[in-house]
């Protein structure tokens, strides 16, 4: 009984994420126009960020307002690679395909995010949080006086030619050889995988090390759970995802560009937007949070076509009142709307069997 | 039980019928009767997860209750806490709620915060009589205190509102065997002496039971016996159960 | 020398305003434990009150009085309205709130008052001395004037009347002053109260001093203020004040001496606070508390 169950779960999550897939990967971004494709890539970089900001945020409760930076890090090394004619440190990078700044990203932006994690180590909550707001802050600055890109200013620019999809893809599947899809398609890839990877991390033993750090530092510590690891290492992790998701924007603003603080912080509060919307410590919460964040704007832009000013208004008066309604983010609230349905289900269940028993 | 007078020392103060209450869905009292007379003391016994602590959360307004309690002739029953506290019920919460940033002095203060009077100075003297080692430590933060000097902080913070009655929480939760019978020393003398109405929550049955007049045993959110302190030293269930005999 | 001088004399000055804002923040802070991140764009929205009486005529101090009444209930009422809804949530939850008040408070300010750039005058002579080369401005003075006044003026109320008092009974353990008849509710809007009429003078004050009041006037005052707060521990209304003029200084002078910093002097503030919070986690001033197993 307990197995036929399991097997009908399974099949039920493969056709559905067969279904999804099919859909997403092929259907859309060869029925849907570029601005379409555009804004799903940017609902699922956002996406991408906000699990790891989720791993760090939802799962570690280490909250971090300052994960624009790490996007801003990842953004510009996969810009600056892709470029032609820069000189990085004296060593001339010649057109680096977009896969291949992939691993410098991750490895890069990993590197320092453990940094940061560690005077995270001692300062926490608020604390820690202002301290991330600081490299939020910082880093657009830094942005502008180190990064030399296209006509002196920090804008690293990529012509259509160096954001087009490679060769080989082109080859493999034609008809999603143009610009935008590529980008769509890359963002697409790397959503699954770092949802994946989320899915895995948070199952596995660090995982539950990540809870049990959060939801009682000294008792994890007792178990022996070494508090510094897990702290670092969930700072590591996120920041990686974060500059992933900096690399995935490049594709589709071709660009990349970090000296506006405004943006910087903008970027940070999204993802912490997403990571709540879509559900604190769960799953699929962030790429629904990404959605929800991107669309959410589209939405409040769309209303007041004549009056751009109002958008952000209407951006914020949403956010209040969908904290009001769905505290818990659209993941929470689904769950507690199904155990309240199996358990109306269920009592209704008895209430029909009682009276055959009597 | 005592007749229904209507004022004065043995009038019926608090009248509880039906109280149920909890948290969130989860409900802890299932329907409990019980009164208090002006003038005395009454002890609620009862394991931990009783309900003890819940019962007096509900009478103060902490958490939602239903039902009625009949307290200096209103009915009480969903009013905030801030307005049953200046309607004359002090309720000194387990753990003894000291307010850790205040010194001694401006916590009694703030006791005395629904008074409109211009007596609280002298209040705050005689309390420090009663609590001479309080007087000592006047200026000095109250969460720096040890446990024993925070039970009276709270004792006498509750106490400077002038209050009708007194709802004592596990008063010798943590604290050492010769500093709770001093406690319950003065809690007795308070009693007699300045006729102060006391609804006291507590485990320590024996000591409990040595000042108050009457007590009732709460079992998982039910009032189950009841009767005057004699009555319940003797019972031979109260005994085994509460006073480890 | 002359150069030290002028420069400390520029950090204390924007130190005065940095440490308003951030009491501000510590007030609300204190009682709800809620870091307001729309601390800044209330009090732009109080500016442009100003400003708008100004046009009509109303000389500047009368302005200022009246945005500071109006600032008061107003935040008294974001209080009741919006916050008390959420005020048990998770603090994530209270956070994008405060973020969306930010977004809506600051695009309803344009909409309302317009993009473009404006003039608010001060409420005093503009003026300058330079005794020994040291460059003196009356802002310099007002504004650290003003915030001597503000802190005394804060003082009092906190420590010498029963609102201040039920005040910190709140901040230090709202449930047991319930108890004691205290209306916790009517505290916090208080608090919010407050914070909003602080920052309302920190805005009024400020903006002249700059080239004008403009949608963005406050936001990275905002910025300074919260590691003015954070220096000088959350819960501390004096950390704050403390923390603002470390803060101020620390960017002023590094502006004026370490050139290869120029363009890139948040470092400074910032590392500071990293640095202080890394031996002190609350803060200077801050109340450190203690977790138990």
């Amino acid at each position: 009984m307990a197995n036929q169950q399991r097997i009908i779960r399974l099949t039920v999550t493969v056709v559905v994420v067969a279904v999804v897939i099919e859909f997403l990967g092929w259907y859309f971004p060869t029925h849907y126009g570029s601005t379409d494709t555009n804004l799903f890539a940017q609902a699922m970089f956002i996406g991408v960020a906000a699990m790891g900001l989720n791993l760090l945020t939802g799962y570690n409760g280490q909250v971090s307002i300052g994960h624009g930076a790490f996007f801003g890090i990842g953004a510009y090394i996969t810009a600056l690679m892709m470029d032609h004619h820069y000189d990085l440190l004296g060593i001339k990078i010649d057109h680096v395909s977009f896969l291949a700044t992939i691993p410098a990203v991750a490895v890069i932006s990993f590197v320092i995010g453990a940094l940061v994690g560690f005077p995270a180590l001692r300062v926490k909550g608020l604390y820690l949080a202002l301290v991330t707001l600081g490299l939020a802050v910082i880093f657009p600055d830094l942005a502008s006086r180190f990064v030399k890109g296209t006509g002196g200013t920090s804008l690293v620019a990529l012509n259509g030619q160096e954001v087009a999809a490679p060769q080989w893809f082109q080859n493999w599947f034609p008809r999603l050889s143009a610009q935008d899809q590529w980008a769509y398609t890359m963002a697409f890839v790397f959503a699954l995988l770092g949802l994946l990877l989320l899915w895995l991390l948070v199952r596995s033993r660090f995982g539950r090390s990540l809870i049990a750090v959060r939801d009682h530092e000294a008792a994890a510590a007792s178990v022996g759970i070494n508090l510094a690891r897990t702290k670092v290492l969930a700072f590591a992790l996120s920041a990686m995802y974060a500059g992933i998701a900096g690399s995935l924007s490049v594709l589709v603003f071709q660009n990349a560009s970090g000296d506006d603080k405004l943006v910087t912080f903008q970027l940070s509060i999204e993802f912490l937007v997403a990571v709540v919307i879509g559900g604190t410590a769960t799953v699929l919460g962030p790429v629904i949070g990404g959605f929800a964040v991107v669309y959410i704007q589209k939405w409040a832009t769309d209303q007041f076509p004549s009056k751009p000013v109002v958008s952000p208004a209407t951006f914020g008066i949403v956010l209040i009142v969908l904290m009001y309604v769905l505290p818990e983010g659209v993941v929470g609230g689904i769950r507690r709307l199904r155990t309240w349905g199996s358990r109306t289900l269920r009592s209704r269940r008895r209430s029909t069997a009682s009276p055959a028993r009597l | 039980m005592t007749g229904e007078r209507v004022t004065g020392p043995g009038a019926q103060l608090l009248r509880v019928e039906q109280l149920t209450g909890g948290y969130g869905a989860v409900r802890v009292l299932h329907g409990l009767d019980f009164t208090v007379d002006d003038g005395e003391v009454v002890v609620i016994l009862g394991a931990n997860g009783a309900g003890k602590t819940t019962t007096l959360r509900g009478l103060s307004g902490l958490i939602d209750a239903r039902g009625r309690v009949a307290f200096a002739g209103h009915d009480i029953v969903g009013w905030r806490p801030e307005r049953i506290a200046a309607a004359g019920i002090a309720h000194v919460p387990q753990g003894r709620g000291t307010i850790t940033e205040l010194t001694v002095d401006e916590n009694l203060r703030l006791g005395a915060y629904t008074r409109r009077d211009r007596d609280v100075t002298t209040d705050m003297e005689r309390w420090y009589e009663v609590f001479p080692r309080l007087a000592q430590r006047r200026r000095q933060a109250a969460g720096s205190m040890s446990g024993g000097e925070q039970q009276m902080l709270a004792i006498a913070r509750a106490l400077m509102a002038r209050p009708k009655l007194v709802l004592l929480d596990e008063p010798s939760l943590g604290l050492a065997p010769i500093i709770t019978q001093e406690l319950f020393r003065t809690l007795g003398t308070l009693n007699v002496e300045q006729g102060i109405s006391m609804l006291i929550v507590e485990q320590n049955a024996g000591l409990a039971l040595g000042i108050a007049q009457r007590g009732y045993v709460l079992e998982t959110g039910s009032i189950v016996v009841s009767g005057s302190s004699a009555e319940l030293a003797g019972n031979d269930d109260v005994r085994r159960a509460y006073l480890g005999i | 020398m002359a150069l030290f001088f002028t420069q400390l004399l520029n950090g204390i000055q924007n130190g005065a305003v940095y440490a308003s804002l951030a009491i501000a923040l510590v007030l609300i802070f204190r009682t709800t434990g809620i870091l307001n991140f729309a601390q800044g764009e209330i009090a732009l929205y109080s500016t442009y009150i100003v400003w708008k009486l100004t046009t009509t005529g109303m000389p500047v101090w009368l302005a200022i009085l009246l945005a500071i009444a109006i600032s008061f209930v107003g935040g008294a009422l974001i209080e009741r309205v919006i916050i008390r809804p959420v005020e048990r949530s998770s603090p994530l939850v209270i956070v994008i709130v405060t973020i969306g008040m930010f977004l809506a408070i600051n695009s309803l300010t344009q909409l309302q008052f317009g993009s473009g750039e404006q003039a608010l005058p001060s409420f005093y002579p503009q003026h300058t001395w330079r005794p020994g080369g040291v460059l003196i401005s009356s802002n310099t003075l007002a504004l650290v004037g003003v915030l001597a006044v503000e802190c005394a003026l804060l003082y009092l109320v906190l420590q010498r009347t029963k609102l201040g008092l039920a005040f910190r009974g709140v901040a230090s353990n709202p449930e047991s002053s319930q108890l004691l008849g205290v209306p916790v509710g009517r505290i916090l809007m208080v608090g919010w109260g407050l914070a909003a009429a602080v920052g309302a003078l920190a805005g009024a004050l400020v903006v002249p001093t700059t080239t004008g009041l403009v949608p963005s006037s406050m936001q990275q005052i905002l910025v300074f203020a919260f590691a003015a707060a954070a220096l000088g521990g959350f819960d501390s209304v004096f950390g704050a004040v403390v923390g603002g003029m470390i803060v101020g200084v620390a960017d002023a002078l590094t502006i004026g001496y370490v050139h290869t910093l120029r363009g890139i002097d948040l470092l400074v503030p910032f590392g500071l606070i990293l640095l202080v919070l890394l031996f002190r986690p609350a803060g200077l001033f801050g109340t450190t508390r203690v977790e138990r197993v």
